[in-house]
């Protein structure tokens, strides 16, 4: 793409292309009458004997000089090159892409289309379907959820059926197209001791070992410091607030008392990017039936 | 008619002419580059660096992170449909220098911005196998101890009179005394690994939304 800020770039360019070919021409041409005499030296002498004849080039260098010349014309002619002259075939970088990007879709828009039509359920026990999930997930979420899906502290693991925002069809493909938002706010105010007692109280509710005195008080704050907002009054959690279960297995960030205490401490916030511009709707739709699909139900 | 004895025998004559051959081609490929809108004019969206972005751009440097990293899209599906839109001139008119690199051992950066939330980033720098066993990268925990205007952010005012002047010589939107003067302020207490998040997170958007 050419859009210099004067024409006087266009010419400068072109004067310098067929200017460059022109002298490789001229000097072909020239180089191609002098006249040699064999067996001639160019008069050096080096280490005693070595001398160096004054012989023409090669015919088939020549020509090779000769189809370069004629090469670079052709070439200009028909890509751009030459300042601000689009080439007679109109090639551009883009539009190779863009004609890659169409070819391609074309191929597997039918396929895409397919499963759009087809309910998650139904997309999940395709196979082929699933292999393209899995190339899919391969490419956009493994970063954050594991090549296995098993997920990493602070990112959720897609396998043990725990779903923190609901693991429903429509919720899935909700939570890739437009993304989720965590947010545990930090709790410092409470003090030392109480966020203790409600880390011995949050252990109790799965069952872990716990203190069961200091459990016994953060049963009390945990109605009193709003706990219960959330994360509900029997701990179960809220899936329209992403708030977790308390009471299953499934720890995020660990259920270790010092973990449990550093989340209320300082609260936890993190972010499911949105992928609806990015992907569209029928990967959005693969990607979610590829989810389900993975047991995680 | 010069004789090849004149040249072989003048050192100076030689020095001169091998640089005219070499300057020849970039005569023709690189100057007129400057004189391009595309490639001088910022595209719709990009701005100027934060300071703060800034100063994460200086950790980037630093660290190396161009060595394995490329911030440069080729216009390939098999890219375009990974990383987003193939990169364009007008993107890079901010960096100086830029960072589109050669070699891409981890993945190329370009449209990162918005890619990954900044816990993501931070556990990933932390140590790159919490959230992805299978890779090579070095872990970066080392930038969450350095506060940022000790180091990269130490003279970030004068960075910025530099940027502010290359944009100057192409005529595009610059920082203005104010922003250069709340710099310092704007970095406060973050970390080297808090401004190279912001740096990241800024990277690429204006055409991430574009496929």
């Amino acid at each position: 793409m050419s859009d210099f800020v004067s024409d006087f770039w266009n010419l400068y360019v072109i004067v310098i292309v067929l200017g460059s070919i022109l002298a490789c021409a001229v000097l072909l041409i020239v180089q191609g009458k002098a006249t040699f005499t064999p067996g001639k030296t160019m008069g050096h002498v080096w280490d005693e004997t070595l001398e160096e004849y004054n012989n023409p080039m090669p015919k088939w260098w020549s020509w090779m000089f000769v189809i370069t010349v004629v090469f670079a014309l052709v070439y200009l002619a028909l890509y751009p090159g030459l300042g601000n002259f689009k080439g007679m075939l109109g090639w551009t970088s883009g539009g190779q892409h863009a004609a890659e990007v169409a070819k391609v879709d074309a191929q597997v828009k039918p396929l895409y289309d397919k499963y759009m039509a087809m309910d998650l359920k139904a997309v999940a026990a395709d196979k082929q379907a699933m292999e393209m999930g899995k190339r899919l997930y391969l490419t956009y979420c493994m970063q954050c959820h594991g090549a296995d899906a098993r997920g990493a502290k602070g990112f959720p693991n897609l396998t043990d059926g725990d779903w923190q925002w609901g693991g429903e069809a429509e919720q899935i493909v909700e939570t890739i197209a437009n993304g989720r938002m965590g947010v545990m706010p930090p709790h410092e105010a409470l003090g030392g001791e109480t966020i203790k007692d409600l880390a011995n109280y949050v252990r109790s509710l799965s069952g872990l070992p716990h203190d069961s005195v200091r459990a016994g008080k953060g049963e009390t704050a945990y109605t009193e410091a709003g706990c219960i907002g959330c994360h509900g009054a029997d701990g179960t959690g809220m899936q329209a607030l992403g708030a977790p279960n308390l009471t299953d297995k499934v720890w995020l960030y660990g259920s270790s008392e010092a973990t449990i205490i550093e989340t209320i401490t300082n609260g936890r916030q993190n972010k499911m990017p949105a992928w609806k511009e990015f992907l569209g709707d029928a990967k959005v739709h693969l990607l979610a039936a590829y989810v389900t699909s993975l047991g995680g139900k | 008619m010069l004789k090849h004895e004149q040249i072989e025998k003048n050192v100076g004559l030689l020095f001169v002419l091998t640089l005219f051959v070499v300057l020849w081609g970039g005569l023709l490929e690189i100057v007129p580059l400057f004189f391009q809108k595309s490639t001088t004019t910022p595209v719709e969206g990009v701005k100027p660096y934060t300071a703060v972005q800034l100063a994460g751009r200086e950790v980037y440097l630093r660290e190396g992170c161009y060595n394995c990293h490329s911030q440069m899209i080729r216009p390939f599906r098999a890219e375009t449909e990974r990383y987003g839109h193939y990169s364009v001139a007008g993107e890079f008119v901010y960096d100086h220098p830029f960072q589109w690199g050669s070699k891409r051992t981890g993945p190329d950066l370009h449209r990162v911005g918005g890619r990954y939330s900044d816990e993501w980033q931070r556990a990933h720098l932390m140590n790159p196998r919490d959230v992805v066993p299978e890779s090579n990268m070095p872990a970066y925990a080392f930038l969450a101890s350095t506060k940022a205007k000790t180091s990269v952010a130490a003279q970030i005012e004068d960075k910025m009179g530099v940027m502010r002047m290359y944009a100057n010589m192409r005529g595009i939107p610059t920082y203005s005394d104010e922003e250069i003067k709340a710099a310092k302020a704007d970095i406060g207490d973050m970390t080297e690994m808090d401004v190279l998040i912001a740096y990241l997170q800024g990277m690429g958007t204006a055409l991430s939304a574009m496929k």
